[in-house]
């Protein structure tokens, strides 16, 4: 094999810790090999991040990989934090949906969960895809090598916090961690965090993070874009605002796209540090304007079985709505409602937000407000509650560009969702 | 016939029916609801990949110029092999991402009872020229046979 191993790592690729431990390193080392990593090196955050959440019947092979590691004591050597619970028995389901939730689809989720304590959980709260946010307390630092997975996560750390970090696949993220060490390559490589693609953004408004983060992730797929044009609307702070933009945007890039990093001119930290030097010789360029996000909005299928029914869910919060989205939402429902001289919103919507997040805005005169104009609040999946059949044949809409990627589920822009959810009306 | 020739990711060899997606692949979009409703043809249900949509994948040589989306994406490849259900091969134009390159690694390293050879690097001019149902021979050196 081409890559220099150390002593330690030579010798649990040799078999020295028993077989599974050994394939572990195996499949590291073939992972670094197949993009080119020389060596290995430490994987350094406190705490590591995995993507698989939902005990899934059609992921009993998973689960059966994991009890091999569990049975030879092969566990974590970090704790970790996990994306969402699929299941809540606060958001809206018919009898139907709620059998097959619990008793077909998610059937395995209790022993998923005793899988995870067994592996290295954080904490019973720690189910969210927004880890890294303070609430929940997995926020690594600048320049940490991270082994985690969760697409909007991982961009999220790569690009916002600077950590160091690949796209890894669910399971690759635990191995990582099992033996304490990546392959180095790609996003970990100062060479690999270089920018492919500059994009000029030139629209005459703000532009709605998520579509504008659908139009890159489609553009530049893999690559690293260097993103110029932005700051005139987001101004040159990593404030709390400007992060949660950067988190839906990020999600966007990185689910329409395969983004794992992004650098946005005088603002993340990279391009701060270093400027236009990250963009690479003969980068290519994408020009983004009203025009452009208009048309990438139109190319959008529409999957619903009738394109003019009305909807009868509203989920936002894909990926998990921040402290300050949450108390935005509130506001704005309020001033709508008030300004149709309606108590209620229109259409049962769902906002989702991490466990640690939820508690902290319980704390807030804003809950009670949310709940009374009837919004619930949760730290569901809307993701893994969209996906099965019976979901999937109702009209819901969202303003998340990852849940329209992997659901049914119809995109629209946060002004539009905040008319439709507070008017009613068919969707258009 | 056109010969074309790439990087052997995970050796094997196969004959097969081409299946084109000029997009990336989402591999959870395109394998979940197959995989959680039993479809052993494992149906592409992916609504946003025109190529793929609706159509058989298992079985199939898969010619695609990466995957994308969640980083499930490698589990859910893994699951798909451990279940039988994966494509025949998978022939990448583009080098292969991380994602299609953990789903392939997993399932050669922890299955020892499945064989999906996966070659990548073959250029654009392959994909170009690949189109649905088009006879696949991949051989062990990363040389496909497209007829």
């Amino acid at each position: 094999m081409g890559m220099k191993l150390t002593k330690e790592q030579q010798e649990i690729l040799d078999g020295k810790f028993g077989d599974t431990k050994k394939r572990v390193m195996k499949t590291l080392v073939m992972y670094g090999e197949t993009f080119g990593a020389k060596k290995m090196v430490k994987v350094t955050s406190k705490y590591n991040h995995l993507v698989t959440s939902f005990g899934l019947k059609a992921l009993t092979p998973v689960y059966n990989l994991l009890d091999k590691l569990l049975k030879e004591g092969v566990t974590s050597g970090q704790q970790f934090s996990v994306d969402p619970r699929p299941l809540d028995k606060n958001v809206p389901a018919n009898f139907l949906q709620k059998l097959i939730f619990n008793k077909f689809m998610y059937s395995k989720q209790d022993f998923y969960e005793n899988q995870l304590k067994s592996l290295g959980l954080m904490n019973k709260d720690a189910f969210t895809c927004t880890a890294y946010m303070p609430e929940v307390g997995n926020t690594p630092k600048k320049g940490e090598v991270l082994s985690w997975s969760e697409s909007s996560a991982v961009v999220y750390a790569n690009s916002v916090l600077g950590a160091r970090c690949n796209r890894n696949s669910g399971i690759m993220d635990l191995m990582g961690s099992v033996v304490g060490y990546v392959p180095y390559f790609g996003l970990l490589t100062d060479e690999g965090r270089k920018a492919k693609w500059v994009i000029k953004v030139n629209t005459t408004k703000k532009p709605e993070a998520q579509l504008l983060g659908s139009a890159i992730g489609m553009k530049v797929m893999e690559d690293v874009p260097y993103v110029v044009g932005l700051d005139k609307w987001l101004g040159k702070k990593l404030d709390e605002e400007t992060c949660a933009y950067l988190k839906d945007f990020g999600a966007a890039t990185a689910s329409n796209g395969a983004v794992g990093l992004y650098h946005i001119d005088k603002l993340t930290p990279e391009a701060k540090e270093f400027g236009k030097d990250l963009i690479e010789k003969g980068a290519k360029e994408y020009v983004i304007d009203d025009k452009e996000l208009e048309r990438v909005k139109k190319s959008y299928p529409v999957v619903w079985k009738n394109p003019n029914a009305k909807p009868k869910l509203c989920f936002m919060g894909c990926p998990h709505m921040s402290l300050s989205q949450l108390i935005d939402w509130t506001k704005k429902l309020d001033t709508a409602l008030q300004s149709v001289n309606r108590k209620k919103v229109y259409i049962k919507t769902v906002f989702t937000a991490s466990p640690g997040v939820v508690k902290e805005f319980e704390k807030t005169g804003y809950a009670p407000k949310l709940k009374e104009m009837g919004v619930i609040v949760s730290s569901i999946c809307p993701l893994m509650y969209m996906n099965n059949p019976l979901c999937g044949k109702m009209p819901v809409i969202t303003s998340s560009n990852k849940l329209r990627t992997y659901t049914t589920a119809r995109y629209y822009s946060d002004d539009e969702i905040l008319s439709q959810i507070t008017k009613g009306g068919v969707a258009k | 016939m056109k010969t074309f020739k790439g990087r052997v990711v995970a050796p094997g060899t196969v004959s097969a029916k081409a299946l084109v997606s000029h997009g990336g692949l989402n591999t959870l979009a395109s394998f979940q609801k197959a995989l959680q409703f039993g479809d052993k043809k494992a149906t592409c249900g992916d609504q946003n990949n025109k190529d793929l949509y609706g159509k058989q994948m298992a079985g199939k040589a898969l010619c695609l110029p990466q995957t994308i989306g969640s980083t499930t994406g490698g589990l859910v490849l893994y699951c798909a092999c451990s279940m039988k259900r994966q494509p025949a091969c998978m022939l990448f134009s583009k080098p292969i991402d991380s994602l299609a390159a953990a789903g392939s690694i997993l399932a050669s390293v922890w299955l020892d009872d499945v064989k999906m050879p996966v070659i990548d690097n073959l250029g654009d001019e392959f994909l170009n020229f690949v189109k649905d149902d088009m006879q696949i021979t991949v051989k062990e050196n990363g040389v496909v046979e497209v007829e």
